[in-house]
């Protein structure tokens, strides 16, 4: 038997953080930013079937980089949460600050604890509030730690050029077409290292908190022929009106 | 739920827990205490007063389904409420009618919403019709044991089926045993006569408008005849609820719009009381 080496908790934790680091720094990057009638998320994503962005409840959304085994399984967790709540409770007592303190335990609780192998996931749990004011942003990372986003926020893997791209720009009044191609415009900056690059709708999975949608669930995925005309309306006269073509958008879907 | 020693933290070890993907299962795993099948029952069958809601009517029309239903609470000889709302939505594209035992009933209705979109949110992808009338089978049938102390619920469920793109009436009975009827179905105490109503107005190339007049015809027939129905309450403007459902979704009409539709009704009954005539041949 071989007497085990001493670690401090010091490097016990900066190894594991870490390595957990790595993991997320693998994937592409998840852009949510708030535009004039809620919050828009965006995310490069070929595959049709497997998500990175998801609807948790009636105004709650969830969107997640790196393993997704490990960030499936606390996304079907905070839809059972926030079930359960709402069952037991109302369903306006499903907060987003509620469900991001529930993952900020989880998440603290995996990285901390030696048995298990810290998750190598970050997360966006975001509400749309019934006025601008009202929305909410939580950015949590592997560790449990939780940040309450203004505004504009990338996760994954180029998380901080990106995020500093988006807030440089970023406008609470934007329209669904400017804020989509903001994001878009971001997401490209995530190079790896390489050149910009421009994304398609092909490889894109956006969705949105639409506070206008009349429904009592404000969640609402974009497809590819939505995408590519919000995309397309590129200059400046044009960029009002298909805006608004957006909002009356939600009804007829 | 966050006191939870065997999880990690704020979630329970059964909130990770993958492969569940019902509402239902998850709660029967997890809280069994609040899933309503669940429930100790008194040992000694007793007999509960509680409101009962009644007649609930339903008709297909090509391309669509309509549900109408009265807005009477009964408990015994008196009127418990008046402006009982018992057509709810279940999903984008369908929704339930229930009769019986009204505070079970509406229960069932929010656990139903509530295992549907679940259902969707965990798989991405919308139960089949038929999924979803088995699982409201599957609750009727946890039920049960209050259904013998005379606290049945026996809803009604219709919508749209995207896959065949027709509209679909499913009916069932205490025991959970769920019947297709083609065409047009009634539950409650009052089917009896709005089923015999509907039978003789009813055409399968009804237009929306003609199954929405004709199930609102019924359910006055109903009204007339069962002490339970509550007919279109003109001085308090208490009128019918209506559902339609098309490709585009659930619809429930506007008070405004039921409201025109039975006073016109209302008018042409006091000219023939006995309602509108079907062709003898």
């Amino acid at each position: 038997m071989s007497t085990p080496f001493y670690v401090s908790p010091q490097q016990a934790m900066a190894d594991r953080a870490e390595y957990a680091r790595k993991g997320i720094a693998r994937g592409r990057s998840v852009v949510v930013l708030t535009y004039a009638d809620g919050i828009l998320f965006v995310a490069e994503n070929p595959s049709r079937a497997l998500h990175k962005i998801s609807e948790i409840y009636d105004r709650i959304a969830y969107a997640a980089v790196g393993k997704y085994n490990e960030f499936e399984n606390l996304r079907i967790a905070g839809v059972r949460y926030a079930d359960l709540r709402g069952y037991q409770f109302d369903r306006a007592d499903v907060t987003a600050r509620g469900l991001a303190n529930v993952y900020a335990q989880a998440l603290g609780n995996i990285f901390s604890s030696g048995a298990e192998k810290p998750y190598e996931v970050e997360l966006l749990v975001a509400e749309v509030g019934a006025e601008p004011e009202g929305d909410q942003i939580y950015r949590l990372t592997h560790d449990g730690s939780v940040v309450d986003v203004q505004g504009a926020v990338a996760i994954g893997g180029n998380a901080e050029q990106i995020t500093g791209y988006l807030t440089r720009r970023h406008e609470h009044t934007m329209s669904t077409s400017e804020a989509l191609r903001l994001a878009v415009a971001a997401l490209g900056q995530d190079g790896n290292g390489g050149a910009e690059r421009t994304l398609t709708p092909e490889q894109l999975e956006v969705a949105v908190l639409d506070r206008t949608r009349p429904q009592q669930r404000k969640f609402r995925r974009l497809l590819q022929a939505q995408l590519t005309r919000l995309l397309a309306t590129e200059g400046e006269g044009a960029a009002e009106s298909p805006a608004e073509g957006g909002k009356a958008d939600p009804g007829e879907e | 739920m966050a006191a939870n020693p065997d999880g990690t933290g704020g979630l329970p070890s059964a909130f990770l827990t993958p492969g569940i993907s019902s509402f239902m299962e998850f709660l029967d795993s997890y809280r069994p205490d609040l899933l309503p099948g669940n429930r100790a029952l008194p040992a000694t069958p007793a007999t509960v007063e509680a409101p009962h809601g009644t007649t609930i009517v339903a008709a297909t029309f090509p391309g669509g389904v309509v549900l109408a239903g009265d807005r009477r609470a009964t408990m015994g000889n008196l009127i418990a409420q008046r402006d009982i709302e018992k057509v709810f939505q279940a999903d984008e594209y369908s929704a339930v009618g229930i009769a019986g035992t009204a505070g079970l009933a509406v229960e069932m209705v929010r656990l139903f919403q509530l295992e549907l979109e679940h259902y969707e949110k965990i798989e991405g992808a919308v139960l089949s019709f038929e999924g979803k009338a088995n699982r409201l089978s599957a609750m009727i049938r946890g039920n049960l044991g209050m259904a013998m102390q005379g606290l049945a619920v026996v809803p009604l469920f219709g919508g749209y089926d995207l896959e065949r793109g027709a509209g679909r009436i499913f009916t069932y009975d205490v025991t959970g045993g769920r019947s297709e009827e083609p065409g047009y179905a009634a539950t409650g105490s009052g089917s009896v006569f709005a089923r015999g109503a509907l039978k003789k107005l009813y055409r399968p190339d009804f237009t929306a408008e003609e199954a929405t007049t004709a199930v609102v015809q019924s359910l006055y027939d109903a009204a007339d005849d069962d002490s339970a129905t509550g007919g279109p309450d003109l001085g308090r403007g208490i009128f019918p609820i209506v559902a339609v459902i098309t490709e585009d979704g659930f619809n429930r009409l506007s008070d405004e719009q039921v409201g025109e539709l039975a006073r016109t009704i209302h008018a042409r009954r006091l000219e023939r009381p006995d309602g509108p005539r079907a062709a003898l041949m």
